[in-house]
């Protein structure tokens, strides 16, 4: 008796799932950045133009192949030619990384989220040192949330040479990040369905709060003016198009598998060119959201900063010359400081060194992307609003769920093809299939937790799945359209949901999209390339800083392992394939 | 071009110089020790006015202040209760006799509590240099007014009871500051089981305890689906063992089923009853 595929129970458990997934840190941690970086408002323009051209079609493509096929990545191309399966090994593979990097940030999450039931929160204040007579040294010389991220969290060691034992705190966060990952995926569509509505959903519920909430505060005017200024002259960059066209494809997470094993629990009559589309314009509209948001956050944070600054100016100089309490203003403070200069000169020059030029610009100027945004910008403009302890838990919240909807679907697109696999599957239960791969991802994702744990993520993050997906897509683009033939998956779509498929996605699938891949490729080689050697960004304890190093040559050839492991398993499985068929053939027609 | 700051009526010229001078003939002083109310938060004085204090002569020259050298200085900000989300509106602290008074009879006070010292009055104490930015020197005399306490002993003095004089002002180690005098930062609090772990122990035992029901679940579900095939499978040999006696030569398998009973309907039945 064939056992029927599990399905979702509806449609809309189906689409939470793809928004979930897509909706995921890169829109709360990228996107400002790059929308910042690329001239503001104007960066929208190639932002959404990527998105109609190469986002939707894209989208629509993996998960129309996923509802065809009705099984995992690798079923999925092995039933479109045999010598194609090596994409969906390839998809696997890299989705085996991404798992393992991945969680690591949800165990930051937690950890970060368990730390904000404290009264004051822990990053708010520095340690004192050994005698209480100042703050602890590093502390002082960086501030006090780059010190609870980089020592207190991370324990990070000044090179990625220096490997340092597991930390034991991080260490039990993953055990838990990894065991609720294991929860959600134990039953397969059945729990993973019913979580997805949590998932999807509560983000956005924190985002609004965060909305009204940073709107609200004192100088979130000036961030958002400033930021979505545009700037029109970065349209003639061709670096804002690459980057939009970048984040448009890793945004909605092709070419992981996630998609194909998604759409293959749907019923074969469900409508996905809808779904596509409502899933793509909900992904960038969440980061729209998502950076404005941001920006208002920033602007507090700017403003607050900038306002410290001023007070400290008047503080030092009402001192050096005791003058009235009051009488200095942020307003008279450019002329009092002329008259004092020229009234008391030789007093005024022994104070001048301290004095620090205030700009609001160079605050607001301040632009970060990654980690560094979501664990040390916004935890220091959150330690000065008011209730603190409640936004912080709002906003690690909000971090989890995000980080634990994509987690949901890497999980996914690796279990889908071993469960598919009728070797495995037979052998196996379920529930301890999904046991063994969380068990093993936990395992090496220990690395993570080391002293020099983060380095190794920063390879992940930046090697692992970048130009793989890039191939991924394109050889799968270029398998529909001309190997298993665009008319052929015409007219499967037109049996399968009974709609016509439109000029406009031939057209894309065919034409515009592969060209797209092709160029950021190359752009991306070329970039590496040029860039010649790799460095990374160190922590300096003594300094407080961050400092640039080169990676010594055994991380470089984990960094070509990276992309070989995955990249590699295309041609190498279709060769395989070639040689047994060959073989076969060899054995049979003496037989026959 | 601005009008350089107003003289304050703060000052007490007067009153301060009669005291000031009452110390002519004082014998060698050590420095005295200077306090400062510094304005606002987080800033310290760094000022070299402290500086000057230890290289000061000791014999204080006829005609001349000895609060000239050192002594605190208080240095009054502005109460940091007025801070409002526009930015620190400062309010001035209203000083004046009276508040002065208050400021000598919480240094009389501090230095009583010192072993040899319990009989200093207020009139031991004596401020000079007062400026408007709330900043002045203070001395404290010996009971007869010959010659200042070393600067030492009052700053000890005065560490000790801190708190006490923050509170009576209600202002704090930032907006009243002590220069020469570094305040004891406190330690944050560190309960014995750090609060983390307590939240982390309830949500891994949540996880824990979700975790094995689902999967005691799953394992009862699986058992109940073998059960049920496997029922099915025993009729079907049953089946099997009937139809191959039927195809074979019904001999031994009849006198085990007892005879009379005819295969063929037996066989039909059995086989129909499992679906």
């Amino acid at each position: 008796m064939e056992k029927a595929r599990p399905l979702w129970a509806t449609p809309l458990q189906f689409v939470f799932a793809c928004i979930s997934y897509a909706v995921g840190l890169g829109n709360v941690w990228r996107f400002p950045y790059l929308c910042q970086m690329y001239g503001g408002g104007s960066f929208l323009v190639p932002y959404i133009v990527m998105l109609i051209v190469e986002g939707m079609p894209l989208l629509y493509l993996e998960l129309a192949v996923g509802q065809r096929m009705r099984q995992g990545s690798i079923g999925a191309w092995r039933t479109i030619s045999p010598y194609l399966s090596g994409v969906g090994v390839a998809s696997v593979v890299v989705s085996f990384f991404l798992s393992m990097y991945y969680n690591v940030i949800n165990a930051w999450a937690f950890w970060y989220l368990f730390h904000s039931f404290q009264d004051p929160l822990p990053w708010s204040v520095c340690p004192v040192n050994g005698n209480r007579t100042g703050y602890d040294e590093e502390c002082e010389k960086a501030t006090s949330t780059q010190y609870f991220w980089y020592r207190k969290t991370l324990n990070i060691s000044p090179s990625i040479q220096e490997n340092g034992a597991v930390q034991w705190e991080p260490a039990l966060c993953l055990i838990l990040a990894w065991l609720l990952v294991y929860l959600c995926i134990l039953r397969g569509t059945e729990s993973t369905g019913k979580v997805v509505y949590f998932t999807a959903s509560l983000p956005y519920c924190v985002l609004l709060i965060y909305l009204i909430r940073g709107l609200t505060l004192h100088g979130a005017t000036n961030g958002l003016v400033y930021m979505f200024t545009p700037k029109m002259e970065q349209l003639a960059n061709p670096k804002a198009w690459i980057n939009a066209a970048t984040q448009i494809f890793f945004s909605l997470g092709l070419g992981f598998g996630s998609l194909i094993a998604f759409a293959s629990y749907n019923e074969p009559s469900n409508d996905c060119q809808k779904h596509a589309i409502i899933v793509s314009l909900l992904n960038s509209s969440t980061s729209i959201f998502a950076s404005v948001v941001t920006f208002s956050i920033y602007g507090f944070k700017a403003t607050f900063n900038y306002e410290s600054c001023l007070n400290k100016v008047i503080l030092l100089l009402t001192n050096s010359f005791d003058l009235e309490d009051g009488f200095l203003t942020a307003s008279n403070l450019e002329q009092v400081k002329g008259y004092l200069a020229s009234a008391y000169p030789s007093k005024y020059n022994e104070v001048f060194p301290q004095i620090k030029n205030c700009s609001l610009e160079t605050e607001l100027d301040t632009a970060v992307q990654g980690t560094g945004l979501a664990f040390i910008v916004y935890t220091e403009a959150i330690k000065n609003m008011e209730v603190s302890q409640l936004w912080s838990v709002l906003y690690f919240f909000m971090l989890l769920m995000l980080g634990i909807g994509s987690m949901l679907g890497n999980t996914a697109a690796i279990l889908t093809p071993l469960t598919d696999s009728k070797a495995i599957s037979s052998y196996l239960p379920k529930e301890a299939i999904s046991g063994l791969v969380c068990f093993v991802n936990c395992a090496i994702g220990m690395v993570f937790t080391t002293e020099a744990g983060n380095y190794w993520f920063d390879i992940f993050n930046d090697y692992a799945a970048t130009l793989s997906l890039l191939l991924i897509v394109l050889v799968e683009t270029v398998a529909v359209c001309y190997l298993y033939g665009l008319r052929r998956f015409e007219s499967d779509l037109r049996a399968m949901t009974g709609r016509k498929l439109s000029w406009y996605w031939k057209a894309m699938w065919a034409g515009v999209s592969p060209l797209l891949i092709v160029s950021l490729f190359v752009f991306y080689l070329s970039d590496y390339i040029m860039t010649g050697t790799l460095r990374y960004q160190a922590w300096d304890a003594s300094e407080g800083q961050l400092v640039t190093k080169d990676y010594p040559p055994y991380a470089l050839a984990i960094i070509g392992l990276l992309v070989a492991s995955s990249t590699m398993c295309i041609p190498l499985v279709a060769l395989g394939t070639f040689i047994t068929r060959c073989l076969k053939r060899g054995d049979t027609v003496p037989g026959a | 071009m601005l009008a350089p700051p107003l003289a304050s009526a703060w000052a007490h010229p007067s009153l301060e110089l009669h005291h000031c001078r009452a110390l002519k003939s004082g014998k060698v002083t050590p420095p005295r020790s200077r306090f400062t109310v510094t304005h606002q938060i987080l800033w310290r004085s760094s000022v070299p006015i402290g500086a000057r204090k230890k290289t000061r002569a000791h014999v204080i020259a006829p005609g001349k202040s000895p609060c000239s050298d050192s002594a605190a200085t208080m240095r009054q900000n502005n109460s940091i209760t007025q801070e409002t989300q526009e930015g620190p509106r400062l309010r001035k602290y209203a000083w004046d006799t009276n508040e002065e008074y208050l400021f000598k009879a919480m240094v009389a006070f501090s230095m009583r509590k010192v072993p040899n010292r319990e009989t200093t009055e207020i009139s031991h104490v004596l401020l000079c240099n007062v400026t408007q930015r709330v900043s002045f020197w203070f001395v404290v005399t010996d009971p007869s007014k010959t010659h200042t306490l070393p600067a030492v002993e009052i700053q000890s003095a005065i560490r000790m009871n801190r708190n006490r004089i923050n509170n009576a002002f209600f202002l704090n180690d930032q907006t009243l500051e002590f220069l020469r005098i570094p305040s004891t930062l406190a330690p944050p609090t560190d309960p014995p089981v750090p609060i983390w772990i307590i939240i982390f122990g309830v949500i891994f035992c949540i996880v824990i305890v979700a975790t094995m029901l689902l999967i005691l679940s799953g394992i009862q579900q699986h058992r109940r689906k073998n059960e049920g095939p496997s029922e099915m499978e025993d009729t079907e040999d049953k089946c099997e063992n009937t139809i191959t006696v039927e195809n074979g030569i019904p001999c031994d398998p009849l006198d085990m089923k007892g005879g009379h009973i005819n295969d063929a309907f037996m066989t039909e039945d059995e086989r129909l009853t499992p679906l």
